[in-house]
């Protein structure tokens, strides 16, 4: 049996949590007011996952970076991974927003999009 | 002189919000000034997602934010000046600016809606002990720099201050690579989201020392160390707590500021509060045609709520200029009482209100399991239980034209905290 202390995110009140786990599987949370920090607790605990937002260097472009973020959440022990695969590329201006800048970041089968708009540069 | 019905000050979400609502109701001779090189304001630099979730139902990041409503803008081919300063706005709504094309010119409007933002409390307003040496930045400039000119301010980090911007930029720190070996925060609570807690400190094993705050900072030319010690009830040091870092970086979160320097030089009146303008429920001015709205009427925690409040403030100024202003209206004052500091607006015409006004404030400390009441002279019109308030979490009151018309000669709605 293991136990894990949480602070629950739903609300401002930020209930801390405590859940139970044994052999892999949530058998009890205690501590939240509310049944979104039950779900929060056992997702958090079994599958925590995140959404990457960074930025990539653009190549002749008139911002030398450009915004970007996964299209859709990743599991939290891969964060650095795709940040480092962020790191090796470069892409050419002009981008547009939703643009997909890398197709699977760091073998996640998530994308990385563009969030902001890049123009080329002019000279 | 040139001559715009509607000059805006400011590009960023406010301005954006308020220049469409204003086009919408009927204004199409409109300009918005921007001192920086694009639209968007401080949304271009925020690059984490959590924006936008009230206004369209989903999670953007500032840009993408900020890009919905800068196409509106030139969907509706709304004028606008970038790289421009807007250095005064006299009390006849004479706008003067400069830049490098036009160099120094003058505006005539007829109103004004001023949307120029917030600015981070500085060092200097901070009166942080120790020397003066590079690399103690406000974590604003920290984000543009990381996030939008792609330099790194530093490689071990301190953070003064618990605001969103600076656990935000612990996280974005740590992502590029810096260590950041702590967050110390002078009040004995966060003043940040417990999201940004969590997701931004706690999944990186950053301590938050809260109840703490810098005593010290070392290095002659680059900062080399910052000590921080325990802080008592009075908020003054503990000498034995302290704790010294090796860093050669210190950011600074320590609250946001409106920036009203043009509106002081117009003679428009400041709350001593939020340091923002005193408005009415159209969100005007003591100056008449000169509206305000978003963080440099006060500051807000959500952009959702600066484009709602903006709308209205480019609603309202479309209004002022087809049709002119009822001077004859009775006013009648919120006063915010028991644990609220202020609220916005602070006057309100109960005949020529809109049908519904959201009143929006701030309560002084936390509160758990109480009430925000609000009473029309002396009866209670309303009564919500709120299990918890914090200083960081904008509240909000909305009042009811009809049930306000019930109370002839109303001059106090007052608005205050009890228990449950």
């Amino acid at each position: 049996m293991e136990k894990r202390e949480l602070t629950c995110i739903g609300c401002p009140l930020g209930c801390s949590l405590s859940v139970t786990i044994e052999n892999g599987s949530v058998t009890e949370v205690t501590g939240n007011t509310c049944p979104r920090g039950d779900a929060y607790a056992r997702k958090e605990v079994t599958n925590p996952t995140r959404i990457v937002t960074s930025t990539v260097s653009v190549s002749g472009g008139k911002s030398p970076t450009v915004s970007c973020k996964t299209e859709h959440d990743i599991p939290k022990n891969k964060i650095f991974d795709v940040i480092d695969a962020l790191k090796t590329i470069c892409v050419p201006a002009p981008v547009s927003i939703g643009d997909v800048l890398l197709a699977d970041a760091a073998g996640t089968g998530v994308a990385i999009v563009a969030t902001k708009d890049i123009a080329a540069s002019e000279d | 002189m040139l001559t715009y019905d509607l000059v805006i000050i400011g590009g960023g979400p406010a301005g954006l919000a308020a220049a469409v609502s204003a086009h919408d109701n009927g204004i199409s001779d409109i300009l918005i000034i921007e001192r920086d090189k694009e639209l968007g304001g401080i949304l271009n630099q925020c690059i984490h997602n959590g924006f936008g979730l009230h206004t369209f139902k989903e999670e953007l990041t500032g840009p993408e934010y900020a890009a919905r409503f800068s196409r509106q803008v030139y969907d509706r081919k709304i004028n606008y000046k970038l790289n421009t300063m807007v250095m005064d706005i006299s009390h006849e709504k004479i706008v003067t600016a400069m830049n490098h094309e036009d160099g120094m010119f003058q505006i005539q409007a007829k109103a004004i809606v001023l949307a120029m933002g917030c600015r981070e409390r500085s060092r200097g307003a901070l009166n942080l002990p120790g020397y003066r040496p590079a690399g103690i930045y406000s974590a604003g400039t920290a984000q543009r720099l990381v996030n939008m000119e792609g330099f790194m301010p530093g490689k071990r980090v301190v953070i003064l201050g618990s605001g969103d911007i600076g656990l935000i930029m612990a996280r974005r720190m740590t992502l590029e690579g810096a260590k950041v070996e702590v967050v110390a925060e002078l009040m004995p609570y966060s003043g940040g989201l417990k999201r940004n807690i969590v997701q931004c400190l706690n999944d990186f094993d950053i301590p938050l020392m809260l109840s703490h705050t810098v005593v010290n900072i070392e290095g002659k030319e680059r900062v080399e160390a910052v000590t921080i010690a325990e802080v008592g009830p009075d908020r003054k040091p503990i000498p034995g707590t302290e704790i010294r870092y090796e860093c050669d970086t210190l950011l600074l979160s320590c609250g946001l500021l409106p920036e009203n320097e043009l509106s002081r030089s117009a003679g428009i009146a400041l709350s001593p509060v939020t340091s923002g303008p005193v408005v009415s429920d159209n969100l005007e001015t003591n100056i008449d045609g000169i509206f305000a709205c978003g963080n440099v009427l006060h500051v807000h925690d959500l952009v959702d709520y600066v484009s709602q409040e903006a709308a209205a403030a480019g609603k309202h100024a479309a209004h002022y200029i087809l049709h002119g202003k009822n001077t004859e209206a009775a006013v009648a004052e919120i006063v915010p009482e028991g644990g609220i500091r202020y609220t916005v607006p602070k006057y309100i015409r109960p005949t020529e209100m809109e049908d519904t006004l959201t009143v929006r404030f701030r309560v002084g400390s936390v509160y758990k399991n109480c009430s925000i009441v609000t009473y029309c002279d002396d009866v209670q019109i309303s009564r919500r239980k709120r299990p918890v308030m914090a200083p960081g979490e904008m509240e909000q009151v909305i009042l009811n034209k009809e049930v306000l018309a019930k109370y002839p000669g109303l001059s106090k709605i007052r608005i205050c905290i009890e228990e449950s």
